[in-house]
């Protein structure tokens, strides 16, 4: 209790090295927000892409439906399949119309094949599982050809796996840059009520006792201050979407765990940094 | 039964040299003394071990029969509790009322809030501050200062006061009046031990006195055959064995 009264004192007595914690705290989460707002709308799009990853095996003319309908009901129990479409020539022909528009009398009836389109699960889109699954299908004796645009399946992986290693390095960075940040500014705040500190253990005040209200004060400033960046992050996020391009925003669970994140960190700064103050007494 | 002893002690820093060395006198309770000697003779060093804020490089510590060498850190907090401590600077936080100030020793050491502002009006009455228990550090003279300083280091009714110099910063007025208050807190029971330069203030009294030059001992007015075996003693301060009162050059 006399902690947290402690802590709301430091608050009431130093505001403007509390706001100086808060705002530092904020901005250093705002850029990581910033940064994890892209890496999500990235992956988020590339996600799209990814669920057109689809095997089209071509069916021979002439091949019974009882026959096609026993294959994919194969396909459908294979682990890495989501669905399975059976396309007459009939429906092949409408899609191909609606798609080509304006060329839409290219095609003839009875020009394009009956396919099965089989649609993988998500984390089974890799070009490895795909070709695995593309030969599989390729077995079936009234399967004319199979396509599954391996040149871009495979461009589309390997654009994932860069956004994936760049997202982490950056992502890492930036973490790493507002704890340091988060870090230095707390020690500042120690460092400024070193006095007060020195006193406490003259009057025989426990290291424990002395830690608490800094914990708290820490905790504090990182809620404030995670809860700051994520209204700065939304505020940037509605901004772009009003104006320039429709964008997605972190759901509540990636929300909370931003200002969890700063509380985190406030925490375990003020931690660090008494701790280490303490030690050196 | 001592209240304070030190057996063998040295204190080496380092990069400071020699701050101690076979350093050995006890302190009884309720006792008052003096410590003397010239800027960095060691005189804060002996200070700091009483108050467990250094460790000894040889020899052992008692305060209140625990050793230094055995005390953790919850010991050492729990000691201070005992102990009132004064400085020449004060160390008073600067944005508390007086009142604040020394009811902080009382909030850090978890007394009871309604038990809190009851004692700080005592000990407030007590230096003679009851009218200025809401005034700023710098409303305040550095004789009123270092009285809120005693006040916070009286609260918890320590069995020892250590001041280290408390008279350092204050006018000839001031000093007497602190001094004064260090002698009526002694006459309630509460032994100190107090680390000065102030020659006459020592020659008026006749408390106790130890000196020390190039951290020893090389005067105690306790024993008087320390004059008889201070010969060599004497070679190293340069001066003839005696009791500060009339050895003069102790700067």
């Amino acid at each position: 209790m006399m902690a947290l009264r402690e802590a709301l004192t430091a608050f009431r007595r130093a505001p403007l090295l509390t706001t100086l914690g808060v705002v530092t705290i904020a901005f250093s989460l705002f850029a990581f927000g910033l940064f994890g707002l892209v890496a999500l709308n990235i992956r988020d799009a590339l996600q799209k892409v990814e669920e057109r990853v689809e095997i089209r095996a071509f069916v021979a003319d002439g091949t019974p439906v009882e026959a096609a309908s026993a294959a994919m009901g194969d396909i459908h129990a294979f682990p890495e399949v989501a669905s399975v479409v059976y396309v007459s020539p009939e429906d092949a022909l409408v899609q191909a119309r609606k798609e080509l528009g304006e060329f839409s009398d290219v095609f003839e009836p009875g020009v394009l094949p009956a396919s099965i389109d089989i649609k993988l699960k998500p984390g089974h889109r890799d070009p490895a599982t795909v070709e695995a699954v593309a030969n599989r299908v390729r077995a079936y004796d009234f399967v004319d050809d199979v396509r599954y645009g391996e040149d871009w399946v495979a461009k589309l992986y390997r654009l994932r796996t860069i956004a994936t290693l760049v997202g982490t390095g950056l992502g890492l960075a930036f973490a790493a840059v507002a704890v340091i940040i988060i870090g230095a500014t707390i020690r500042i705040m120690v460092l400024a009520r070193a006095r007060e500190i020195s006193i406490m253990r003259l009057v025989g005040a426990t290291n424990g006792f002395i830690r608490m209200p800094f914990l708290l004060e820490g905790f504090l400033q990182g809620v404030l201050g995670g809860l700051c960046a994520l209204g700065l992050t939304w505020a940037t996020q509605e901004a772009i979407s009003r104006n320039f391009l429709q964008t997605n925003f972190f759901d509540a669970r990636l929300a909370t765990l931003g200002v969890l994140s700063g509380a985190v960190i406030g925490l375990l700064g003020s931690a660090f940094a008494v701790g280490r103050h303490l030690r050196q007494l | 039964m001592s209240l304070v002893r030190f057996l063998n002690v040295a204190k080496e820093y380092p990069r400071g040299g020699v701050a101690l060395s076979h350093v050995s006198f006890q302190l009884g309770r309720g006792e008052f003394a003096f410590l003397t000697g010239p800027s960095g003779s060691g005189k804060s060093t002996i200070l700091k071990l009483i108050y467990m804020a250094e460790q000894p490089t040889a020899g052992d510590v008692w305060v209140n029969k625990l050793s230094i060498k055995e005390a953790r850190p919850r010991d050492i907090a729990k000691l201070r509790r005992h102990l009132g401590i004064v400085f020449q600077d004060f160390r008073l936080l600067e944005d508390r009322t007086a009142e604040q100030n020394v009811a902080f020793a009382l909030e850090v050491t978890g007394t009871p809030r309604d038990a809190i502002m009851p004692k700080v009006g005592r000990v407030l009455t007590q230096v003679g501050l009851a009218a200025k228990g809401t005034a700023y550090p710098r409303e305040l003279s550095g004789g009123e200062q270092q009285r809120v300083a005693i006040a916070r280091a009286l609260v918890n009714d320590p069995f020892l006061l250590i001041a280290d110099e408390p008279t350092g910063n204050l006018d000839e007025r001031a000093t007497r009046g602190i001094f004064q208050l260090l002698r009526d807190i002694n006459a309630s029971g509460t032994a100190v031990f107090m680390a000065t330069h102030d020659l006459d203030l020592i020659r008026r009294t006749n408390h106790r006195t130890l000196e020390l030059n190039h951290g020893r001992i090389v005067y105690d007015s306790s024993e008087p055959s320390m004059d008889e075996r201070g010969a060599p003693q004497a070679s190293s301060v340069g001066q003839p064995p005696a009791s500060p009162l009339n050895a003069g050059g102790v700067a």
